[in-house]
């Protein structure tokens, strides 16, 4: 194996100043436990860098897992050397040799930071550069376009050679910005706004309407799924708030409103959302809104809807196209899961034409008269249930749940 | 009894006897329905596909279910050259496939199509450069099974599946039936388009197979109904063989290296076993090539001059079950169209006997059968009519 370690680039944790200490700690924290499985691997801090070594572990599958750590610029497969001369030169040679032997061109880029190495940067650049074109005759140099980049790192106990630079998902370290709660429908968007969220290093407790039996027990499931995806990227149990919406949604049906119903649904959501947040410390709502996607994602009403949330809502979407979205959901693994066919509370409810620009004044009006609407959000909050989704562990299991595992 | 018909069907396993039956009992709704009943024969099915999907490092929504090698291979190549008729009426097929395989390439020959059968070596096996020199730009389809059936050659898929890597319009289908869990399928890694799998050769009930379909794939279906399958195979789901077969595949695959170290022990034993008796010829190297790689599972030999069956039913009355040919055309006389196209005469062709082995085996069993074999062959030398001795 030509790769001995992994070098991790961190994001924008690095611009921050004087709590940069503990991001790293915090960082440090996450990719270790993203990388529990692979007990082979040792870990080294330095400044705004982190180096794992490989010991007898594969590299590719530590760097899939890496590639889901928020707070991860980027990082590269690299080769660890004495930081002299002959070493630097074999090691950058092994590094070249590691691609097919075929045309290529190249340019060799050292970063002197142990300023004690007695060779400069101009002469080594030359030094790396003249070995591996003796030992490679397909290889010529490119300073401007190479196909390959060999990067040097001389650092003052070891150097580092490599060659690929893999992006990661960037962001901050899941949970070091604070906590949010965030709707979390079943669609295809909400999933991807929770995903952008958690990357801005927010935690993130999800909250979900149901409304059995018009809506059925696999639109639950689907979203218990989706809830268990976006846990493998949170690193630790991830929390799931299940609202019952059904007597809610039933009592907003009888007030006759029909271009209204969603508005006013959306806005009891908000208020039991906010009372949710309240209770688990959290400070915004992150909502998967997308501006004009459908009627109540028009700034009318985003307006009439968001005046319902003292909180800060976080709209993640809310410039993003639909197929921006879509791909973005097939990136994060959610999208396979977020089509599968089952309606949830509000799809039921579109009713033919919505309102794309509710009043506000009519609909608090309306609200006035639907009989005992606060008493009903506090049942619903009360009534809530609250499930931890972890990736191994198995989703909650249903009644055949227990023979199943024995059957498989 | 010494059981060495496992490639015509092997004894099912316990532990899948017991999830048939107690699935069969408890969960009897329709996948289709849309109450609770349904929703939990519905997730039994989509674990099973999940189970499929991770084995073979390969996506669940790869996966459809069959009722067996059959299908799935019918499925598999009417399905391909109908569905891409457009681009091409050119396909190409191994001259040693399963009649399952062989006869749709027949039928689509009759239908208008032109099609290449690739020729063998004497020990059975394709050889890569007659692929290549066969493939055109109008080429649609390629099928080479990954073990054969009769006398166990395995087939050089890997170098296959890189000739076609240039040609996303060509597809290539596998009949994996008799390799999956003695060999290791590399779906993914050769670029197979199209796997067929049956539940019964590794201790499945029957009934129940896979089609690999890659993402991006699609089929013309065979039969066609309530859509189930993607709209693929339409029928109600028979879901307790379904999760049967998934646990049958489980079992096969995690044990895969042990077995085919175990087997391919005991079938060098009986090789060379063989290889002492007079009259006898083994269809395929006599020791191990990497050139010419054979199943660890399979034996197959000729006996020229005896008729197949007076050898099978002899060695029955000895306790030890073999097979003529394979299961399926073992009924009729006519020479092994495997074998003819190996370049056996019709002598050898028409005398062909297969061994094939599975977990219960041991060295004992080997010896046993070598045993017993040499009894009836030497019971039946006067027999052996001399125009066809060579």
């Amino acid at each position: 194996m030509t790769f001995d370690h992994i070098l991790i680039r961190l994001g924008e944790i690095t611009v921050k100043g004087r709590n940069r200490g503990r991001f790293e700690t915090e960082m440090l924290k996450q990719v270790q436990h993203a990388l529990r499985g692979f007990p082979g691997l040792t870990f080294i801090r330095t400044y705004g860098r982190l180096y794992i070594a490989l010991g007898n572990e594969p590299y590719e599958p530590v760097a899939d897992r890496l590639k889901d750590v928020f707070g991860i610029s980027s990082f590269s497969p690299v080769k660890r050397v004495e930081p002299e001369l002959q070493a630097i030169r074999e090691g950058a040679l092994a590094v070249m040799r590691s691609f097919p032997q075929r045309q290529a061109t190249f340019k060799v880029k050292v970063s002197r930071r142990w300023k004690g190495f007695p060779h400069d940067t101009m002469a080594m650049n030359h030094l790396v550069g003249a070995h591996v074109l003796r030992n490679m005759p397909n290889i010529t140099v490119d300073v401007r376009q190479p196909d390959i980049e060999l990067n040097v790192e001389i650092q003052e106990h070891h150097a580092y050679v490599y060659c690929e630079v893999v992006q990661g998902a960037g962001g901050f370290p899941y949970g070091s910005n604070g906590k949010a709660v965030a709707l979390l429908s079943g669609g295809i968007d909400s999933p991807v706004a929770v995903w952008m969220a958690m990357r801005k290093g927010l935690e993130v407790e999800a909250v979900h309407f149901h409304s059995y039996p018009f809506t059925s027990k696999e639109a639950q499931d689907k979203v218990v799924a989706l809830a268990k995806r976006l846990s493998t990227y949170a690193g630790k149990p991830f929390k799931l708030h299940l609202v019952p919406f059904t007597d809610i949604q039933t009592r907003l049906a009888q007030s006759k409103q029909d271009h209204l119903i969603i508005t006013l649904m959306r806005r009891s959501m908000l208020r039991i959302a906010q009372r949710i947040a309240e209770k688990s410390g959290a400070l915004a709502i992150v909502t998967g809104d997308s501006l004009g996607q459908v009627a109540s994602q028009t700034l009318g009403s985003l307006n009439v809807i968001g005046r319902t949330s003292d909180l800060p809502l976080l709209r993640p979407l809310i410039a993003m196209d639909k197929l921006e979205i879509i791909a973005m959901a097939k990136r994060i693994g959610t999208y396979e899961t977020s089509i599968l066919p089952y309606e949830d509370c509000c799809t039921l409810f579109v009713p033919k034409s919505p309102a794309t620009n509710p009043n506000l004044r009519v609909v608090e009006h309306i609200e006035r008269g639907v009989p005992n609407l606060s008493e009903m959000i506090a049942q619903a909050v009360e009534g809530t249930e609250t499930i931890e989704l972890s990736p191994d562990a198995p989703a909650p299991a249903g009644q055949t749940g227990a023979a199943a595992d024995d059957w498989f | 009894m010494l059981y060495f018909d496992h490639s015509a069907s092997s004894p099912p396993r316990e532990e899948v006897i017991r999830t048939v039956s107690e699935v069969m009992a408890q969960i009897y709704a329709n996948p289709s329905s849309l109450h609770q009943g349904g929703a939990e024969a519905r997730k039994l099915l989509e674990r099973a596909r999940e189970q499929a999907g991770r084995l073979f490092g390969t996506s669940p929504a790869e996966w459809r279910f069959t009722s067996g090698g059959t299908e799935s291979n019918n499925l598999a190549v009417f399905g391909a050259a109908r569905r891409y008729r457009n681009r091409g009426r050119h396909l190409i097929v191994s001259g040693v496939e399963h009649p399952s395989v062989a006869e749709p390439f027949r039928a689509l020959e009759r239908e208008g199509f032109r099609v290449t059968v690739l020729p063998v070596s004497g020990t059975g096996h394709v050889d890569p450069a007659d692929v290549e020199a066969a493939l055109t730009d109008e080429t649609i389809l390629v099928s080479v099974m990954h073990v054969n059936n009769e006398v166990g050659a395995v087939q050089p898929i890997e170098a296959i599946g890189r000739l076609l890597k240039d040609r996303p319009r060509t597809l290539l289908h596998v009949d994996g039936v008799q390799s999956v869990g003695k060999l290791p399928a590399l779906i993914r890694e050769w670029g197979v388009d199209l796997f067929t799998v049956s539940a019964h050769k590794f201790g499945g009930p029957r009934g129940a197979g896979w089609l690999y379909v890659r993402d991006g794939v699609e089929l013309e279906p065979l039969i066609f109904g309530g859509g189930q399958e993607d709209g693929l195979r339409s029928g109600t789901e028979n879901v307790p063989a379904i999760v049967g077969a998934a646990k049958a595949l489980r079992l096969a695959v995690e044990s895969q290296p042990e077995r085919a170290e175990r087997l391919g022990r005991l079938r060098r034993r009986l090789v060379r076993g063989v290889l002492t008796m007079p009259g006898v010829m083994l269809s395929g190297p006599a020791e191990d090539d990497p050139l010419r790689p054979m199943a660890p599972h399979i034996v197959h030999f000729c006996c020229p001059g005896l008729k197949p069956e007076v050898i099978v039913h002899s060695l029955e009355e000895l306790g030890v079950l073999v097979s003529t040919k394979s299961a399926c055309s073992s009924k009729d006389d006519k020479p092994s169209a495997v074998l003819t196209a190996m370049g056996r005469d019709a002598a050898c062709a028409s005398s062909g006997i297969r061994v094939s082995m599975g977990d219960e085996h041991d060295e004992a069993s080997i010896d046993a059968l070598l045993e017993r074999l040499e009894t009836v062959l030497r019971k039946l030398a006067p027999l052996r009519r001399k125009e066809d001795r060579h």
